[in-house]
């Protein structure tokens, strides 16, 4: 944490600057799905089904030498207040390429030429740092499918609000903050695979975000590994043991 | 790596990778130069605002209308500005008609970000009347001709052009909007600039083509105001980038936005 913080102020919700909000994710909840997760970040609630490799349709979007990986993130009407409509918005559109981009790194595409991966992300409730929860689960759904990967993603976004560098923001300090940079980001690899920013950040604040939601990132890390240990029964085995 | 706008083969990668590996690039530039910036405002007649930047071979015209309408539920006292972007097929071979697709998406919401961000506009001097009519700021983005960096060309023609807006004044009168003929100038707070830059093999270059586009592995735009704060950040790319690399980024992009300042400074 940085030194120049000279106070740390509450948070809305309680929480200290570097808190993470409470996170539970759950590998293979979808019975039809080749891998699937959920997560509940803070109060957002995201479901994941990953499907593929399999079978391009259409088959001239099919890429020769690799799989294509594919997202879809799409918000439920009730998912926030008031309701939105269920038609997809340049924003969704948006998300889904960048959470492409984040999570193509660590998939080893060119394992599957001519295939599709296909990642559906479902928000049945939004409370800011969506996509980062997106993200998170996405990975777990990956693994659960079987995919083969380089390392996990971990995402999770660091902001500031009233003047104070905050960790993971909620859906206020997301649209009263003064900025929001989103990162996810493979521990072991130590690469940053999704960056973004919105707001106003003098350069040494938003190196400082970065770091702090690397920190972040860190820690999600550790629990998406639980996660998967649970679904396929190490944690248990090891404890027979 | 597949191509997003066309089919550059193998070879052709190779040999970008090679050439920049060395520190060129295919036309002849340095890996830290832009291509030549021409700017121009007040093209268009009709619209209150315009401005057209052509960026080596890379042709953008954005036209600003100005007109009203109802503002967003939670800003209910404060004026809209919008933008949207338009991949026109005259633009590129590998463009079609069509609705816009993610690209054309990504550009309109990363410039919109970068105006958003750095709050250029006085939205809060757009309100008529609070909940119900503002004035709504069009920002509309048109691809002329396509060869990289758009969003770059894009933020610069953007700013450009509502630097030169001048929009009809609209006065309220017994709860209702009429129109006079005086004329204002939109106030334009802040001048943010989008920088982009492309990660191929281990060399970092700004001001990327559509062939490099096409080869790249990440690619980081960074949006930076006269302060030298950030506005916004987009990577897109399916590589990671380290933090050694951002950091070179972000000190190039604030060089290098300095440097578009100044262009857009002497067209004013």
């Amino acid at each position: 944490m940085s030194k120049r913080r000279k106070r740390t102020k509450k948070r809305y919700d309680g929480r200290k600057p570097n808190e993470l909000r409470p996170l539970k994710i759950e590998s293979g909840v979808l019975p039809n799905a080749d891998g699937s997760a959920y997560i509940e970040m803070g109060r957002n609630k995201v479901l994941v089904g990953v499907f593929g490799p399999r079978e391009m349709h259409p088959k001239r979007f099919s890429k020769p030498d690799m799989a294509t990986l594919r997202c879809r993130y799409r918000m439920a009407p009730f998912s926030v207040d008031p309701r939105r409509s269920p038609a997809p918005s340049r924003r969704d559109n948006e998300i889904s390429m960048v959470m492409r981009y984040a999570l193509e790194p660590a998939v080893f595409l060119d394992r599957y030429p001519r295939s599709a991966i296909d990642v559906y992300a479902e928000i049945l409730e939004a409370d800011g740092g969506t996509r980062t929860a997106c993200i998170n689960a996405a990975t777990v759904a990956l693994v659960d499918a079987g995919i083969p990967m380089r390392d996990l993603i971990a995402s999770c976004a660091a902001g500031k609000m009233d003047d104070q560098l905050i960790l993971d923001l909620g859906d206020y300090e997301d649209k009263e903050g003064q900025a929001d940079v989103p990162v996810a980001y493979m521990p072991k690899l130590d690469k940053i695979t999704l960056l973004q920013m919105d707001g106003i950040l003098p350069m040494d604040e938003f190196e400082e975000c970065v770091n702090l939601a690397i920190e972040g990132c860190n820690q999600i890390y550790e629990m998406q590994k639980e996660a998967l240990k649970k679904k396929y029964g190490i944690a248990d085995e090891q404890e027979e043991e | 790596m597949s191509s997003k706008y066309g089919v550059v083969s193998r070879l052709k990668k190779k040999k970008i990778t090679e050439v920049i590996a060395s520190g060129k690039r295919m036309d002849g530039r340095s890996l830290e130069d832009y291509r030549d910036i021409q700017l121009r405002t007040g093209v268009l007649e009709k619209s209150e605002g315009s401005a057209e930047v052509f960026l080596g071979k890379t042709r953008v015209l954005v036209g600003v209308k100005v007109g009203t309408g109802t503002p967003f539920e939670d800003t209910p006292d404060k004026g809209v500005l919008m933008c949207n972007a338009e991949f026109s097929p005259i633009a590129h071979p590998s463009f079609e008609p069509g609705p816009p697709d993610e690209n054309a998406i990504e550009l309109a919401r990363v410039v919109d970000r970068g105006l958003r961000s750095a709050e250029i506009l006085d939205f809060e001097k757009l309100c008529l009347i609070p909940g119900k009519v503002v004035y709504m700021v069009h920002v509309d983005v048109h691809v002329l001709n396509y060869d990289g960096n758009l969003i770059d060309s894009s933020a610069l023609a953007a700013i450009a052009a509502l630097k030169t807006t001048k929009h009809k004044v609209y006065k309220v009168k017994d709860g209702e909007i009429e129109l006079t003929d005086k004329k204002v100038e939109l106030t334009v707070r802040k001048e943010p600039i989008a920088v982009t830059m492309l990660k191929i093999g281990n060399s970092l270059v700004v001001d990327p083509s559509a062939d490099e586009e096409d080869i790249m592995d990440t690619r980081l735009t960074i949006t930076v105001d006269e302060e030298g704060n950030i506005c916004t950040i987009q990577k897109t790319g399916s590589e990671g980038l380290t933090q050694e690399e951002l950091k070179i980024m972000m000190k190039m992009a604030s060089d290098k936005s300095e440097m578009m300042r100044k262009k857009l400074s002497e067209t004013k």
